[in-house]
């Protein structure tokens, strides 16, 4: 029987597994969503923006490993798209981002909506499909998925113009695709690896930097089983925090520019350095001259480019993170090596010196609202257990030094991009791939006003998050940043007439609260955990003056940490 | 150092700007690039003349590589290889002036494909160096327009880089 394109389209979706988009229709996409009203397999959310649909199909993704997909019409459906895709590629999130498109003929044209879809998001996609033709939907559909899916994932557009959506053909949905072009890697080179044993074998200061690698390729139980059996300390990445459990003795903190002074220091001291899944990123690395200078480096990477891209490493391995370390952890329990344990027993004793200077340490005494105080005592209320979203700032970093993430895909943020508004769409991404979970948004009162108007998808679809939205009346980065480095002129970065939150939040229906005592944080987040089935905002009012520390200054390198 | 790196690639629509893009967005350099499809029309052949240090050079292979549209590519200048340009130039060919551009152009194995009573064009083909030595040659001031291919380059003897 011939179908429609449209009907091909949702016909894919069911074919490939897929039970939810976001997105939020127009003149392009009217034939597909036509085509969506006629069933009741794909679950369609309706946002209030386009880029909060790409950062809640990121949220999905990013918490349940499967891609996340969206649908935008052309144009500036597209266009406002960009940002959550963007969003997605620098953190290699799986998307497929499905926009409209003018009819064939009008392509060129400047018609009504249009837009060059395919050359605007060319820079921020991992590939980019236009369907000239019916009779290639399915199977393009078939290779997004594929491509955005395996390998280093990240983000695929598929274009679609609106002629195509209305024209029939036989309806057939490839099993699998094959790309003569395309051919990702999966085991690593055993010689490399047999290699990269030998020389952790050997370490004295050894050190297992991990990134989100770890997490996108699920390899954080193979990671914990190497590194409990080597002993071995290891320090996450922003993008890698839950790879490795936060609450475990060997777990040194996040490392980079506000990671743990102990964290930043055994990475500077090291002599062999295990880079896992991580991409020497330069918010890591601090100054590149003066980056691990003793260190022979071995670099597991599913991306060949990611390899010596910004640091020359010893031993390349281009692999799947956790077949790479299943095989590391077979050979090492199959040979009689162990590391020294007397030497690994002195490193150890240097890293707890490092670690007793409590670089996390903060003022609990004072009147005003901490910020720090407020991720502490969620990590409590919540017991390590929730999801947590962050948008992009102070907040962000408090979150990453003070929730104590034990799982992977618990700590959802755009590490690479830096989006703000990427908070609250991708909580509700996160909600509804895991309905009875806690799922928090950490945000300022900056980030939050980016996709504030979320709030109303998350009345409609009874999505009840909590939203930790930390006041300070400041665009606390900026803020810190202008206080240290531009003799305290504080250009733009304070924020007048702001809206009350709590009849915001009221209008849009939900409760709102407002706390600035120290002494109601703690009654106040558990009075919203316990709203199980509503969506909480607590507008907490912190300290103006707190700035993230420890901090790496820029052209620092990692031994040179402002402490507080 | 100056590479010249032959990539085969999906011959379709956008393939182009994919490289293209690549090199602006990464900030690497182009000197020359040239495409055309292949015997196999389902590919095409782009040669790329580009440089920098090794660890340049390495990363912008591998980024090529990680095009979805690039099939197959090869740094020509890793082996011994052949490097050809081919170059149109009109000249002001007048009087006396006729009989020295006719002798120029002989000594460097050119043709004159084109005659009129004021001009002549005329087709060279070699590597960069030799076209750059012709138009030296030349008075500067007889030059009307040159058309250059860009390069193209394939390896000696049993290398080649095909499917």
């Amino acid at each position: 029987m011939e179908l429609t394109g449209a009907e091909i389209f949702v016909h894919s979706l069911r074919d490939e597994g897929v039970d939810i988009i976001f997105g939020y229709p127009g003149g392009a996409v009217l034939h597909i969503y036509d085509a969506l009203y006629n069933q009741d397999k794909i679950q369609h959310i309706l946002t209030r923006h386009e880029q909060g649909a790409t950062h809640a199909a990121d949220g999905y993704a990013r918490s349940t490993g499967k891609p996340g997909v969206v649908l935008v019409t052309s144009g500036p459906g597209a266009t406002n798209a960009v940002t959550g895709i963007a969003t997605a590629y620098m953190d290699s999130v799986p998307l497929v981002v499905f926009t409209g498109q003018v009819p064939t003929h009008l392509i060129g044209n400047d018609a009504f909506q249009e837009a060059d879809n395919i050359g605007i998001t060319r820079p921020c996609v991992k590939h980019n499909f236009l369907v000239k033709d019916v009779r290639d939907l399915a199977e393009t559909i078939k290779k997004a998925f594929y491509v955005a899916t395996t390998g280093r994932p990240g983000p695929v557009v598929v274009d679609i113009p609106k002629d195509i959506t209305a024209q029939k053909t036989e309806y057939h949905y490839p099993d699998k695709v094959s790309m003569r072009s395309y051919n990702p890697v999966h085991v690593g080179h055993a010689g490399q690896i047999k290699r990269a044993i030998k020389l952790m074998l050997k370490a004295k200061r050894p050190m297992l930097y991990t990134g989100g690698g770890v997490i996108l390729g699920n390899a954080a139980g193979s990671l914990t089983e190497l590194a409990r059996l080597l002993g071995f300390p290891v320090t996450n990445t922003l993008m890698g925090l839950g790879a490795y459990p936060a609450t475990d003795r060997q777990f040194v903190g996040m490392l980079g520019m506000h990671g743990t002074y102990e964290a930043n220091m055994a990475m500077h001291h090291c002599d062999v350095l295990i880079a896992i899944g991580a991409r020497f990123d330069d918010r890591v690395t601090g100054n590149i001259e003066k980056f691990c200078p003793n260190a022979r480096i071995v670099h597991v990477d599913i991306d060949p480019s990611s390899i010596s891209k910004n640091v020359k490493v010893d031993v390349p391995i281009v692999g799947c993170v956790d077949n790479v370390l299943k095989a590391m952890v077979k050979l090492i329990k199959g040979s009689k090596q162990r590391p020294d344990e007397t030497t690994l027993k002195d490193w150890w004793q240097q890293i707890e010196d490092w670690r007793s200077k409590d670089c996390l340490k903060y003022d609990r005494d004072s009147d005003l609202i901490k910020p720090q105080y407020v991720l502490d005592t969620l990590y409590k209320v919540t017991n390590g257990d929730a999801f947590v979203t962050s948008d992009v700032g102070q907040h962000q970093m408090w979150a990453a030094q003070f929730y104590k993430f034990d799982k992977p895909r618990r700590w959802i943020n755009s590490g690479g991009l830096g989006t703000m508004g990427f908070g609250l769409p991708a909580a509700m991404g996160v909600q509804l791939a895991h309905r009875d979970e806690t799922v928090v948004c950490v945000t300022g009162e900056g980030s939050i006003q980016m996709c504030i108007q979320e709030l109303s998808t998350c009345n409609q679809y009874a999505l009840p998050l909590k939203i930790v939205n930390l006041n300070n009346r400041y665009l606390g980065m900026v803020r810190q940043w202008q206080e240290f480095f531009y003799q305290g002129r504080y250009a733009m970065s304070y924020m007048e007439s702001l809206p009350d939150f709590v009849k915001l939040a009221e209008s849009y229906g939900h409760v709102g609260m407002q706390i600035d005592k120290p002494g109601d944080v703690e009654s106040a987040l558990k009075e919203a955990m316990a709203l199980k089935d509503r969506l909480v905002f607590m507008d907490f009012i912190t300290d103006q003056a707190e700035n993230v520390y420890p901090m790496i200054p820029a052209g620092g390198g990692q031994n040179e940490m402002i402490l507080v | 150092m100056r590479h010249i790196i032959s990539i085969l690639m999906e011959n379709e629509a956008g393939a182009l700007s994919r490289v293209a893009g690549l090199f602006s967005a990464r900030g690497y350099n182009i000197e020359s690039l040239t495409v055309a499809p292949t015997e196999d029309p389902s590919l095409s052949r782009m040669t790329l003349v580009t440089r920098g240090t090794d660890e340049i050079i390495e990363q912008i292979t591998k980024q090529l590589n990680k095009l979805i549209d690039v099939v197959k590519l090869m740094d020509m200048t890793d082996g011994p290889h052949i490097e050809r340009e081919m170059m149109l130039t009109k000249v002001r060919a007048e009087a006396h002036g006729r009989e020295e551009l006719k002798r120029v152009s002989d000594i460097f194995r050119g043709r004159i494909i084109d005659v009129t009573d004021k001009t002549y064009t005329i087709e060279l083909t070699g590597t960069g160096d030799k076209l750059d030595a012709f138009l030296l040659a030349l008075d500067r001031a007889l030059i009307i327009e040159v058309v250059r291919s860009g390069v193209s380059g394939i390896a000696r003897g049993e290398r080649a880089l095909k499917l």
